[in-house]
């Protein structure tokens, strides 16, 4: 049915996840980061966090992708060349990585920002008040229940990165769209391979919904929930 | 202490021409742009591989400069910003040497030199006049020649910009579009010759105008990489004599498609 | 910087920025009026009406927008039966497919949205309005589909921004919209940091402009919600 072309998706399909799973490091890392700056007392961290945010969120993740792929080589070879080095290339994984990485940074950013606020303000107090450091604070009291009200969100956010992931193609990386591309340009059958590659989305997106909602399940043992 | 110095100063002496020498005999390293979209001078089979004569021709200007290299599979609007931006150091996806592009990028020999034509519905005749194109939609590859010309020249006409021309081809084979302006090579044994190109027919007159066509395909590679050039200039001339060229050649073309 | 090329492109930005608003008043249009019965539907207790708008929502929700555009423009016309039927005039017009696209994909997650607010609407409301007589169609006219709609414009702000996003993908079948123009700016002058950080001020421009739209309208519709002064 896939006309010998399976294989070469299910290989696509592999360097998909690996891409999504790099940049979601690359985005949890960005998004601490981002979320403790936003909430600082230091008017400068709070100030970049926003223009980080509101930049990311104000412009299509295509743009993005191709002016960091395309104009961030260049930038990057004028900076190393002023110092004197030789260029480094940036290969098309690395590069989509890195970008849906510092895109999905910015929501994340969001998520948990949101939810370092929904934890309750009496309990960092009492924290404090027991002479806790803040970074004790932080490690005992907020995080563990951060991770409960920050799961819807990373759910979504999760979902959106994946999907995403399609636009990786368009800088021409091997990912599993491009396969398609490439078999249904060869077999002229865009439909049969288009909804494979379709299917195989579908499939990432369910599963993730279902281990993400028993996650929730699992973290929010002992929570009371009014019932409604 | 004396011998421990000479012994010393000799070993250094090694040192310093042992890389040379090592050096010598390291084989240079290229990175070769290369589309896969574009048969039949590159596609990408079933097994993921990329096949087809400018891959051929790559590989064997490789080997006759005894250079290794390596394929980066890029869309064609993205070869030459790749080669600026040093991703790659060489173009072999069939690009033709413009005087546009010479602004920016340097090209060896041609390698290879076929004219373009438009490919329509067989019956339907676009002559090439001002009048045949009213209304019409042609549909081109972004950044080629044919893109250039076909925006230049043919007023009247809606020219759509695809990324491939394998999606040219689909919509002229659904009907969405009216005509592509394509090499004659890859619209023949890309399409015509092809099941899906039943029906449709070459068009039009011939166009070879070098102002906008060229004088024939060649590598296109940075701007004053002269030693690059020289190499690649010569291993043309020598893969012509050896007779390797037409090898190549007959495996794709019952014709001479080095052109005049 | 090189700024006499940008000048040269700015016709073709304009244009493409016209093609933008356009692609994006039309799918969100088309989306919102669809997905209001389709909320009501998803938000119903019967499962025969629930389960085919569960069914849209999940597939449509859970798939790249790019592969329904690609399915919609290349892969309906590989059919011989599409061409030769009363779509084709249509779904032969790239404008045509990019609206049908979007508008599918914005539809599914406004349904979602619009059936969870639906499904908010506070239990004493509605036992009022059927302790009236109400009707079902009036208990939906008066009660339910006003503090509804008014419960999603939060959230459907974010669609709308996800949305105009979504739109700099028609650029991948052939229409010249901000990304299209910025695409062509570069594949013409190999310019790409000029070409892509002009079209990222367009959008950026946009956004703000909507978004300060959605907080004036959330302060007119949404006044009972906001804290007292």
């Amino acid at each position: 049915m896939l006309q010998g072309y399976g294989a070469s998706l299910l290989q696509g399909a592999a360097l998909t996840l690996a891409v999504a799973l790099g940049s979601l490091l690359l985005a949890l890392v960005l998004g601490l980061v981002g979320a403790v700056a936003k909430l600082s007392r230091v008017t400068f961290w709070r100030r970049a966090a926003t223009v980080y945010t509101t930049v990311i969120r104000g412009v299509p993740d295509l743009v993005l992708m191709m002016l960091i792929f395309y104009g961030g080589q260049i930038a990057l070879n004028a900076a190393l060349a002023a110092i004197g080095r030789d260029s480094i290339d940036i290969d098309p994984f690395a590069a989509g990585t890195a970008t849906l990485g510092f895109i999905f940074g910015a929501y994340f950013t969001e998520t948990f920002r949101g939810a370092m606020l929904a934890v309750p303000a009496g309990q960092i107090e009492a924290g404090r008040a027991f002479g806790m450091s803040p970074w004790l604070v932080f490690r005992r009291v907020t995080a563990p229940q951060m991770l409960r009200f920050a799961i819807p969100s990373f759910t979504n956010n999760w979902l959106v990165l994946v999907k995403s992931t399609a636009l990786v193609s368009l800088i021409g990386l091997n990912d599993m769209l491009q396969k398609a591309q490439q078999a249904a340009g060869a077999t002229r059958q865009p439909f049969t391979f288009y909804l494979a590659v379709g299917a195989l989305y579908l499939a990432v997106t369910t599963a993730s919904v279902l281990a993400l909602r028993a996650l929730e399940q699992r973290v929010s043992r002992g929570a009371k929930v009014a019932a409604l | 202490m004396k011998k421990l110095l000479s012994v010393l100063s000799f070993v250094l002496s090694l040192a310093a021409v042992l890389p040379l020498v090592a050096h010598a005999a390291d084989p240079m390293k290229i990175r070769v742009g290369v589309e896969g979209a574009y048969p039949p001078f590159s596609s990408v089979g079933a097994d993921g591989k990329i096949v087809g004569f400018d891959i051929d021709i790559a590989n064997a200007l490789c080997a006759q400069m005894k250079a290794q290299c390596t394929l980066v599979q890029q869309d064609f609007d993205a070869m030459i910003p790749a080669l600026q931006a040093k991703k790659i150091d060489a173009v072999v996806a069939s690009m033709s040497a413009t005087p546009e592009r010479l602004k920016v990028v340097d090209f060896s020999d041609k390698y290879y030199n076929t004219p373009n034509r438009l490919i329509a519905k067989a019956g339907v005749t676009i002559d090439g006049t001002p009048a045949s194109f009213k209304g019409k939609k042609i549909g081109v590859q972004r950044g080629t020649i044919n893109d250039r010309f076909a925006t230049a020249k043919f007023a009247g006409a809606a020219i759509q910009r695809y990324t491939k021309q394998d999606e040219v081809f689909l919509d002229l084979a659904s009907g969405r579009i009216d005509a592509t302006l394509v090499d004659a090579v890859a619209g023949d044994v890309g399409f015509l010759k092809l099941p899906a190109g039943k029906g449709f027919a070459f068009t039009g007159p011939v166009y070879d105008d070098p102002a906008y066509f060229g004088t024939g395909v060649g590598v296109a590679l940075r701007k004053g990489d002269t030693a690059l050039r020289e190499q690649l200039n010569a291993a043309i001339k020598a893969i012509r004599a050896n007779g390797v060229y037409k090898t190549l050649q007959a495996k794709y073309f019952d014709f001479d498609v080095y052109g005049k | 910087m090189n700024f006499s090329a940008i000048a040269e492109s700015l016709p073709m930005y304009w244009d493409g920025l016209l093609t933008t608003l356009e692609l994006l008043a039309m799918a969100l249009l088309l989306g919102l009026l669809a997905a209001v019965p389709l909320g009501v539907m998803r938000a119903s207790s019967r499962r025969w009406l629930s389960a085919p708008v569960w069914f849209y929502t999940w597939v449509f929700r859970g798939t790249p927008l790019l592969v329904q555009l690609f399915i919609v423009y290349y892969g309906l016309a590989q059919f011989d039966a599409v061409r030769a039927s009363w779509l084709w005039p249509w779904l032969s017009n790239a404008w045509f497919c990019a609206v049908l696209a979007f508008a599918l994909n914005t539809c599914a997650y406004t349904t979602e949205m619009l059936a969870g607010a639906i499904r908010a609407t506070p239990h004493g409301e509605v036992e009022a309005a059927r302790a009236f007589g109400m009707p079902w169609a009036t208990l939906m006219r008066r009660i339910v589909l006003p503090s509804a709609l008014r419960r999603c414009l939060p959230a459907y702000s974010n669609e709308v921004i996800m949305m105009l996003h979504a739109t700099s993908i028609a650029s991948v079948v052939t229409l010249l919209d901000l990304t299209g123009a910025a695409r062509e700016m570069n594949s013409r002058f190999y310019l790409p940091f000029e070409a892509f950080i002009t079209a990222a001020l367009f959008y950026l421009a946009l956004t703000f402009v909507l978004v300060a739209a959605f907080r004036g309208a959330e302060a007119r519709w949404l006044a009972h919600l906001q804290p007292r002064r």
